[in-house]
């Protein structure tokens, strides 16, 4: 996939450093919401290129404040991000947009239009693809998630996988540099949730992923990073974060019943 | 094109008229009531060539000429304030069956009667041979300012998922014991409504971010060049306005 969909070399930013930078950058990310509420206290992050990470964290962590910051939605109050070499800034905001893919919670967000096809070659189209060429991106992004059959329908008459990688289609037909996915198996049935994993797992892209699910994090993310107050609190080997007991205690998160990790 | 989205009063047909651009009959629909409407209401023997250049565009549409006639019954409404017309109308006055009707009120029925006929006729038409998800392409090819044809396009898009996040708090209102019968029980399905409404606005907001998190910079972007109009198209989707044009025409040279 994606060696399929290139990105072509001559955007801004992707000179010889680009290829050397990591795919994330985050350094000393600090922000605090208009009413006060301070939500990241100085957040510093290195995924580098083809990394599968895991974002862990009890709710109010901070996740979704920094997801939010990758892609310059957020603005930093202190601190930087990079992306692939490429500063969040407001000048360059678009070719952030199209590195950084955030397969949001609830497909239903992120599904606008009235069917597959055109909510695909949405991203595209306003990343300036020609028009000639959105067919194709349309077509093998879809194929990447097993979804070439359904590109007419309307995603109102699609279940809740298909939703989800249809989902995930329309970002990666942006071809990003970093797939950033919040919870992507929240409300999947056990072989959506699967299906997904494996979807993701073909698809041979850096990826952050933001997740209370511990063992879908396991299963996909040989790296995890654990996010309390806004802080960083642990980085390391998934197998060995999940394994310790006190570490997952004090920070509320807690393998499902019946699951056990030496 | 545009699968999914069904609607009533549209009839999936794979027939000429059906296959012509959207914008193409968007217009011609537009300017075939413009015909009607300036066509002066004493020209009664040129409404009579109405339908029949209708009849022919469903002929052409493979439309069964009663799937539209039933659809029309949704203009009832109008016709009833058309037969109020001659009754409460002004003087001079005709006998007919023992009641005295109003000339200019018969006149006026006669005018709204037959001119929001044509109009729903030739409406229908239209949504018969276009989806919806044609109809929202059709506008924005037609330089329809981008904003509405987004709203129209969200709305298209969502109103099928309020509508079932609606259908399960009725359901949860329902299963913790909620019956109401009477006007004075409907609090809790007004507090309902509001909840929805916060919830849509809410959805609104993240499906904003999403689009921004996509690129979006506030207007859509051109998907596909596909169903662009030909000169041809265009000759054939107005050659129905054509005979509307002279039908009008000859109206105002009768009269």
């Amino acid at each position: 996939m994606g060696d399929r969909v290139s990105a072509p070399s001559t955007r801004a930013g992707t000179g010889p450093d680009a290829v050397t930078a990591p795919s994330l950058e985050v350094r000393d990310l600090a922000f605090a919401y208009p009413d006060g509420h301070q939500a990241l206290f100085g957040v510093d992050l290195r995924i580098e290129r083809g990394e599968r990470v895991a974002l862990l964290g009890p709710n109010g962590a901070g996740k979704t404040t920094l997801v939010l910051h990758l892609n310059g939605i957020l603005d930093a109050g202190e601190g930087a991000v990079r992306v692939g070499g490429l500063p969040v800034e407001r000048a360059h905001l678009r070719e952030i947009r199209r590195r950084v893919g955030i397969v949001f919670q609830d497909p239903d967000d992120q599904l606008f239009m009235p069917t597959v096809r055109e909510d695909v070659a949405f991203g595209p189209a306003n990343f300036g693809v020609p028009v000639e060429e959105l067919g194709g991106r349309v077509d093998r992004a879809l194929e990447a998630v097993g979804m070439a059959e359904h590109a007419d329908r309307s995603p109102l008459h699609l279940s809740g996988g298909q939703r989800r990688r249809v989902a995930l289609a329309t970002v990666l037909a942006c071809d990003p540099e970093i797939l950033v996915l919040d919870e992507p198996s929240s409300n999947l049935d056990p072989v959506a949730r699967r299906e997904l994993a494996e979807v993701l797992l073909g698809l041979g892209r850096t990826m952050l992923m933001v997740t209370h699910d511990l063992p879908y994090a396991l299963q996909l993310c040989p790296r995890s990073v654990v996010l309390d107050d806004g802080i960083v609190v642990a980085d390391g080997p998934t197998r060995e974060l999940l394994a310790d007991r006190d570490l997952l205690a004090a920070h509320r998160l807690e393998l499902p019943y019946g699951f056990s990790l030496t | 094109m545009g699968a999914g989205h069904a609607h009533p009063l549209h009839l999936a047909r794979d027939s000429p008229v059906h296959r012509l651009p959207p914008q193409v009959k968007i217009v011609a629909a537009f300017l075939g009531v413009v015909c009607v409407v300036a066509t002066p209401r004493e020209a009664f023997v040129v409404f009579a060539g109405y339908p029949v250049v209708l009849g022919a565009v469903w002929w052409a549409a493979r439309i069964p000429a009663g799937w539209i006639l039933r659809r029309a019954v949704i203009e009832l409404p109008f016709v009833v304030l058309a037969v109020l017309l001659p009754l409460t109308g002004p003087d001079p006055r005709v006998e007919w069956l023992g009641m005295s009707l109003s000339e200019p009120g018969l006149l006026g029925a006669w005018n709204i009667l037959i001119k929001g006929t044509l109009g729903v006729l030739t409406s229908l038409t239209l949504a018969a041979t276009t989806s919806m998800r044609d109809l929202l392409v059709g506008l924005q090819r037609l330089h329809v300012p981008a904003l509405v044809t987004t709203i129209a396009t969200l709305m298209l898009r969502y109103v099928d998922v309020i509508v079932a996040e609606a259908g399960r708090m009725r359901l949860a209102r329902v299963s913790r014991g909620h019956d109401p019968r009477f006007l004075w029980q409907a609090g809790a399905t007004a507090r309902g409504v509001g909840a929805l409404f916060v919830r849509s606005y809410e959805r609104g907001e993240r499906v904003h971010l999403a689009m921004l998190s996509r690129g979006w910079s506030g207007a859509m972007p051109v998907l596909s060049t596909a169903g662009l109009a030909t000169r041809r198209d265009w000759t054939v989707g107005l050659a129905p306005v054509g005979a509307a044009a002279l039908l009008a025409f000859s109206g105002w040279v009768i009269v």
